[in-house]
């Protein structure tokens, strides 16, 4: 289950990051890309709190 | 009933070493500090540090060139003066610093941190509050704002400074979760916020960007009363930023932990993602910013973040000022509660926070965080030089070390000599000599060497003919003081 929510939160860390760059070589418009990064964001602070400090509340 | 109990025992099962070496089986491999100075040094500062270097008028050479210098200074300063220190004794600043300088020294030294601390996290709120202002169209402080600059901007304020104390007060476990979780994704933010904007400066492909840089971005032109900066500035403010954390020695808390002092160059993640990749991409937000406002002097990280990416960008600087501002008012707590560990912690965390909002309502808090950083590392550092010289270099010359816990003192007059007399020495050169404070850590760390071993000779020089540490210490039974 942990290795689905990593897939999950990598492609919502590469939808804030990706956007820009096509932006820059101007394959999409600066608003779709903020759309995608505001998608991106979301998808971010809900999936990556179910694999991110597993380790830490673990040890206590 | 049983859930308190529960949340008790678990308080109580959390060994954090504070009065002891660290065990054999707890260190950890430089892996471990990878992540940590990565997720520390991207935060709420960077979104102010980047366009303030536009602001003082930095060129694009100098700008590219002294963080790089800087930035290898400050990690080599990790190794080999904080990493070294760390691993050799495994203890924390305050509790080596008790050692050295006595109890009542600490006290000082804890509540000048927590001054420090105040300001600092007073600067993220209102960092947080630019952004947070933005749907309820609050008027934003300029760069020359001293003072509250509108009735929304102090509520603003308020509402973010209230929020954060009350989390600081009940829930500062989670904030740090939280702010690991937001590292990754905030460093992504910053990087896309200012390729985004790329096209908007005129560069559309990478062959454009250094013209651009040179001319648009980083012009070489100061705004409006302010100071220029070269490369020098630069490369020291890059180096010394952080210098409480090196060359103060505040991180031994951090690298007691690690097998071999070689886990500071570590270090070199935060600083490069931070204080390079952050810096620049922020400054290219402001300079984007300047350019398509005709060189307003409205200083507010929360709308040029959105202007350029929209609601993930004014998110990523609520959650970056927040999460700064969060674990400093906390430390800023708990080094006032030093003073009388009888204090409840939660009063003194809500007390702090008022000091911390209040502060927060001034704007010149945020628009001289460049003189505030600089500043903050510079009072802290002569007591970095202190123990960093009380442990490698006084038992070469025949001085004890830790002398107040040999001499069972809780002041070292030593110690506060050097602290004062660098100081003096500091402000000297910058009123009299007219050096500014970003130049001034460098001469002060020698001079702060220099007092403390004339000064330990005279302090200690009563005390030759005692039995050396080692036979006292044997003869001595440890009592935890805590």
């Amino acid at each position: 289950m942990n290795n689905i929510f990593k897939i999950i939160s990598f492609i919502a860390l590469g939808l804030t990051i990706v956007p820009s760059f096509l932006v820059f070589s101007g394959s999409i418009t600066a608003d779709l890309c903020k759309t995608l990064m505001f998608v991106g964001t979301v998808v971010w602070f809900l999936s990556a709190p179910k694999w991110m400090n597993k380790k830490q509340e673990a040890q206590t | 009933m049983s859930q308190k109990n529960n949340l008790v025992k678990k308080l109580e099962a959390v060994n954090e070493h504070e009065r002891e070496p660290i065990p054999k089986h707890e260190l950890k491999s430089w892996k471990s500090f990878v992540g940590t100075y990565a997720g520390e040094h991207t935060a709420g500062t960077e979104f102010v540090l980047g366009p303030l270097f536009v602001a003082h008028g930095a060129s694009a050479i100098d700008l590219v060139t002294g963080l790089i210098i800087g930035n290898i200074l400050a990690v080599l300063s990790w190794a080999f003066l904080t990493g070294k220190a760390a691993t050799k004794t495994r203890l924390t600043l305050y509790f080596q610093l008790e050692k050295i300088a006595g109890s009542r020294f600490t006290m000082i030294y804890n509540l000048v941190n927590a001054v420090a601390f105040c300001f600092l996290a007073g600067a993220m709120i209102t960092v947080a509050a630019t952004a947070v202002g933005i749907p309820f169209d609050m008027a934003m402080p300029a760069l020359n704002d001293t003072l509250p600059t509108s009735v929304g901007f102090v509520i603003t304020v308020f509402a973010v400074g209230a929020i954060t104390t009350v989390i600081a007060m009940f829930g500062f476990n989670q904030v740090v979760k939280f702010a690991n979780i937001a590292a990754p994704w905030m460093i992504m933010i910053f990087v896309a916020a200012a390729v985004a904007v790329l096209p908007r400066l005129g560069i559309n492909s990478i062959s454009d960007f250094w013209p651009v840089a040179k001319e648009t971005i980083w012009s070489g032109q100061p705004l409006e009363g302010n100071t220029k900066f070269t490369f020098w500035h630069i490369m020291f403010f890059a180096w010394f930023c952080n210098m409480a954390m090196h060359i103060g020695m505040a991180d031994m808390s951090i690298l007691r932990y690690a097998k071999k002092w070689t886990a500071g160059f570590a270090a070199s993640t935060g600083l490069f993602l931070g204080h390079y990749v952050a810096w620049i991409a922020s400054g290219i937000l402001y300079s984007l910013f300047l350019l398509e406002s005709d060189n307003s002097l409205v200083f507010a990280p929360g709308p040029i973040a959105y202007e350029a990416v929209g609601i993930a960008g004014a998110i990523c600087v609520i959650i970056a000022g927040w999460t700064t501002a969060n674990p400093t008012l906390y430390r800023a707590g708990l080094a006032i509660q030093s003073i009388n560990p009888k204090w409840k912690t939660w009063k003194v965390t809500l007390f702090v926070g008022l000091i911390t909002t209040i502060a927060a309502c001034f704007p010149a808090l945020m628009m001289q965080l460049l003189d505030f950083v600089a500043l903050y590392g510079l009072v802290l550092m002569p007591l970095g030089a202190v123990v960093f010289i009380d442990i490698f270099l006084l038992p070469k010359m025949g001085l004890r070390s830790n002398f107040a816990e040999f001499n069972n003192s809780s002041f070292n007059p030593a110690v506060g000599i050097t602290w004062l007399i660098t100081l003096i020495f500091c402000v000297g050169l910058n009123f009299f000599g007219e050096i500014e404070i970003f130049f001034l850590g460098l001469p002060g760390w020698f001079v702060a060497v220099i007092v403390y071993l004339i000064s330990s000779k005279l302090v200690q020089r009563n005390h030759k003919d005692e039995p050396s540490p080692s036979v006292v210490k044997k003869s001595r039974k440890t009592v935890p003081i805590s």
